[in-house]
C-alpha cells in the first residue's frame, strides 16, 4: 500500500495559505489557517462535519470570500480585491459533492462551454479535448447523453472531466463521493487515483480513509476551524499524535466500538455554544461514506 | 356507543357511500331539468338570428376579418417579445447586488401590475396630441407592441425573477468555478435554465396579452389596423348584430385554445421530469 503513494509532490508551492480566516456573521469557520500545498502533491482534508473543510476548501478558489488571511495562488494572490479570481479559476478545476452539472447541456457541451467561454477555444478543438477527457473517465460513450440520464457515479465522473478540458493546473475535491450510492463510490475514487498517479495537484476533502491512506502525500486533520494535524498519511491516519485525531478517526473507522464517554466529551468540546444533541450517548457517528450526507459539507 | 347501534337498528340509515351515491344523482337530475326548461323555452330562432346569423357571418369574413386575425397576432407577438426582453432586464435588475437598480425595478413593476392596462392605453393614446412631433415607429404597431409591452413586462418580470431563483446555487458556482464571468454565467447556464422551467407560466401571459390586445380599440386605429375584437364590434354595431362579435370571440378561442394545451402538456412533461 505504501508504495502506492509514489509521490509527485516537488517543493514548489502551488497554493499558500496565510491565517486564513472565515466567519459566517458570528459563526467563525476557519479561525487562522495556514499551510502550503506543493506542485504535484495529493493534500487530503479529513475532519469531522462542521470542522471548516469544506469552507477551507471553498476559500482556495473565492467561492467563499475569506474574512481576513492571505491564499496565493501560483503567485496570484487571490484575497487581492485587484486579483481577477476568472483567470484563476480557470487554472483550479473543482469537483462538487452534489456534481453541478448542467442539467441543459448535453456531456458534451458541459465539457466545452467552459473552454469556449473562458478559454475562448473553437468548438472543434474544445470538442476533442472534450473527448480525451471524458476517454479518462471512461464515459466517451455518453458525450451525447444529457446529466439526467446519467447515474450520480458517471455524474461526478462527468464532473471531473468538465474541470479537466480546462487544463487546470490544479483540481479541488469537495467530498466528491459524499452523495454517491456506495456501490458507485468505486469508479469515481479510482478515476481520482489515476489523476494522482499522473501527477496532478489534488486538494481533497473526503471522509474516505482508504483512499487518504493510499493516494494522499499528506493529510490535514481539520477541527473546529483549525487544522490539528498534518503529515504523511501513515502518520495521520496510521499514528494519529492528538486525541481529537484519535477520536475523530476511531469512530470513522470503527463506528460500531465507539466508547460513549470519549465521544460524549469530543462532541462537547467541539460543539460548544451549537444546538444541543440528543446527550445520552446515541449519537449517530459520523464521517462513515455510507452514512454522511445527513451533515457532511455545506449542501 | 350503544345508542348509535340502537339508531341504527331502529332507522336504517343510508351507508356514507350511498348517499353520496344518491346525491350524485339528484345532482345530474337537477342539470337535466335545467337544460331542458331552458332548451324548452329558448326563443332559439331568435337566438339564431341575434348570434348566428348567417348573412352576417358571412359579411364578417369577407370585410376583413383575415386582415384583423393577423393584426391580433402581430400585436400579441411584437407585445410579448418587447415584454419578454425588458422582463428579463427588470427581473436582472431585481435581483442585482446594487440597491438602486432594484429599487427602480420594484417601483416599476408595483405600478405597472397595480394599474389597469386600459389606463396605460389611453395615455398612450394621447400621447402624440401631449408631444406634438413624437413620431413613435412602426405606426400604429409601434405604440401597440410598446404600451402592451410595458404591461406585460412588469408581469414576466416577476415569473423571470422566480425562474432564476428556482435555479439552484450550485449551477452558478460551477459555472464560476469554470472561470466564467458573472455575466457570462448568466447568461449561459443560469438563463437557458430558468426559462425552461418558466416556459409553462410565460405561455399563460402570452395567452393574457392576446387577450389584452383588444385595448387597442382605445388609440383609435384606421381600419386597417383594426384588431379582431374591433372589427367585430364594428360591424356589430353598424347591423345592430351580435354576430361579428361571436365569430371575433370564436377566434380568440382559436389562439388562445391551442396555448392552453401546449401548457398544459409542458407542465406534464416537467412534472414527469422531477
Amino acid at each position: 500500500m505504501a508504495a502506492s503513494s509514489s509521490s509527485h509532490a516537488s517543493s514548489e508551492v502551488v497554493i499558500s495559505v496565510d491565517d486564513l480566516k472565515k466567519a459566517f456573521g458570528q459563526n467563525e469557520v476557519l479561525k487562522g489557517i495556514t499551510t502550503n500545498i506543493h506542485r504535484g502533491e495529493v493534500v487530503c482534508v479529513i475532519g469531522p462535519s462542521g470542522s471548516g473543510k469544506s469552507t477551507f476548501l471553498r476559500c482556495l478558489n473565492l467561492l467563499e470570500d475569506p474574512t481576513s488571511g492571505k491564499v496565493v495562488v501560483d503567485g496570484i494572490e487571490v484575497t487581492d480585491p485587484d486579483c481577477d479570481i476568472d483567470h484563476v479559476r480557470a487554472d483550479m478545476g473543482m469537483v462538487f459533492q452534489q456534481f453541478n452539472l448542467f442539467p441543459h447541456l448535453s456531456v458534451l457541451d458541459n465539457c466545452t462551454v467552459g473552454q469556449i467561454m473562458v478559454r475562448k477555444h473553437d468548438k472543434g478543438d474544445a470538442e476533442k479535448r472534450a473527448r480525451t477527457n471524458l476517454e479518462r473517465v471512461g464515459l466517451l460513450d455518453k458525450e451525447a447523453a444529457f446529466p439526467g440520464q446519467l447515474s450520480g457515479g458517471q455524474q461526478q465522473r462527468v464532473a471531473i472531466a468538465r474541470a479537466l478540458s480546462m487544463e487546470p493546473k490544479l483540481m479541488l475535491f469537495d467530498e466528491p463521493t459524499s452523495a454517491l450510492d456506495p456501490e458507485l463510490v468505486g469508479d469515481v475514487l479510482s478515476v481520482m487515483r489515476k489523476l494522482a498517479s499522473e501527477g496532478m495537484t489534488m486538494f481533497v476533502v473526503t471522509h474516505e480513509m482508504a483512499f487518504a491512506r493510499e493516494v494522499a502525500d499528506r493529510v490535514i486533520f481539520m477541527d473546529g476551524g483549525y487544522i490539528v494535524e498534518e503529515g504523511h498519511p501513515d502518520d495521520v491516519i496510521g499514528n494519529p499524535q492528538h486525541n481529537r485525531t484519535k477520536t475523530f478517526l476511531q469512530r470513522v473507522l470503527n463506528p460500531t466500538h465507539v466508547e460513549p464517554g470519549a465521544e460524549d466529551a469530543a462532541h462537547a468540546e467541539r460543539h460548544a455554544g451549537e444546538e444541543p444533541h440528543d446527550g445520552d450517548g446515541t449519537i449517530p457517528p459520523l464521517g462513515l461514506s455510507t452514512n454522511t450526507r445527513h451533515g457532511s459539507g455545506k449542501g | 356507543m350503544s345508542t348509535t347501534t340502537q339508531e341504527r337498528t331502529a332507522r336504517p340509515r343510508l351507508s356514507p357511500r350511498k348517499r353520496a351515491q344518491r346525491m350524485r344523482w339528484a345532482q345530474y337530475a337537477v342539470l337535466i331539468i335545467v337544460m331542458a326548461v331552458a332548451i324548452y323555452s329558448a326563443n332559439w330562432s331568435q337566438i339564431q338570428s341575434v348570434f348566428f346569423r348567417t348573412d352576417m357571418i358571412q359579411e364578417t369574413f369577407t370585410q376583413g376579418l383575415p386582415n384583423a386575425f393577423k393584426n391580433t397576432i402581430i400585436y400579441t407577438l411584437g407585445a410579448f417579445v418587447l415584454g419578454l426582453v425588458w422582463g428579463t432586464v427588470l427581473a436582472l435588475m431585481r435581483l442585482s447586488s446594487v440597491a438602486p437598480y432594484r429599487w427602480l425595478a420594484s417601483i416599476y413593476i408595483e405600478f405597472f401590475r397595480g394599474l389597469p392596462a386600459i389606463v396605460v392605453f389611453i395615455a398612450f393614446g394621447l400621447l402624440p396630441l401631449a408631444f406634438p412631433g413624437l413620431v413613435i415607429p412602426f405606426d400604429p404597431y409601434g405604440t401597440v407592441w410598446i404600451a402592451l409591452g410595458l404591461v406585460g413586462a412588469a408581469y414576466m418580470a416577476e415569473t423571470i425573477r422566480a425562474g432564476i431563483q428556482a435555479v439552484p446555487k450550485g449551477q452558478v458556482e460551477a459555472a464560476r468555478s469554470l472561470g466564467m464571468p458573472s455575466a457570462v454565467a448568466t447568461r449561459k447556464i443560469v438563463l437557458p435554465q430558468a426559462f425552461r422551467i418558466i416556459t409553462p407560466p410565460l405561455t399563460n401571459e402570452l395567452i393574457l396579452l392576446v387577450k389584452d390586445s383588444s385595448l387597442v380599440y382605445i388609440l383609435g386605429l384606421s381600419r386597417t389596423a383594426f384588431e379582431l375584437t374591433k372589427y367585430g364590434r364594428d360591424i356589430a354595431n353598424t347591423n345592430a348584430n351580435l354576430t361579428p362579435l361571436v365569430i371575433a370571440g370564436f377566434c380568440y378561442l382559436l389562439i388562445t385554445l391551442p396555448l392552453s394545451m401546449v401548457v398544459r402538456r409542458m407542465e406534464a412533461r416537467q412534472k414527469k421530469e422531477r
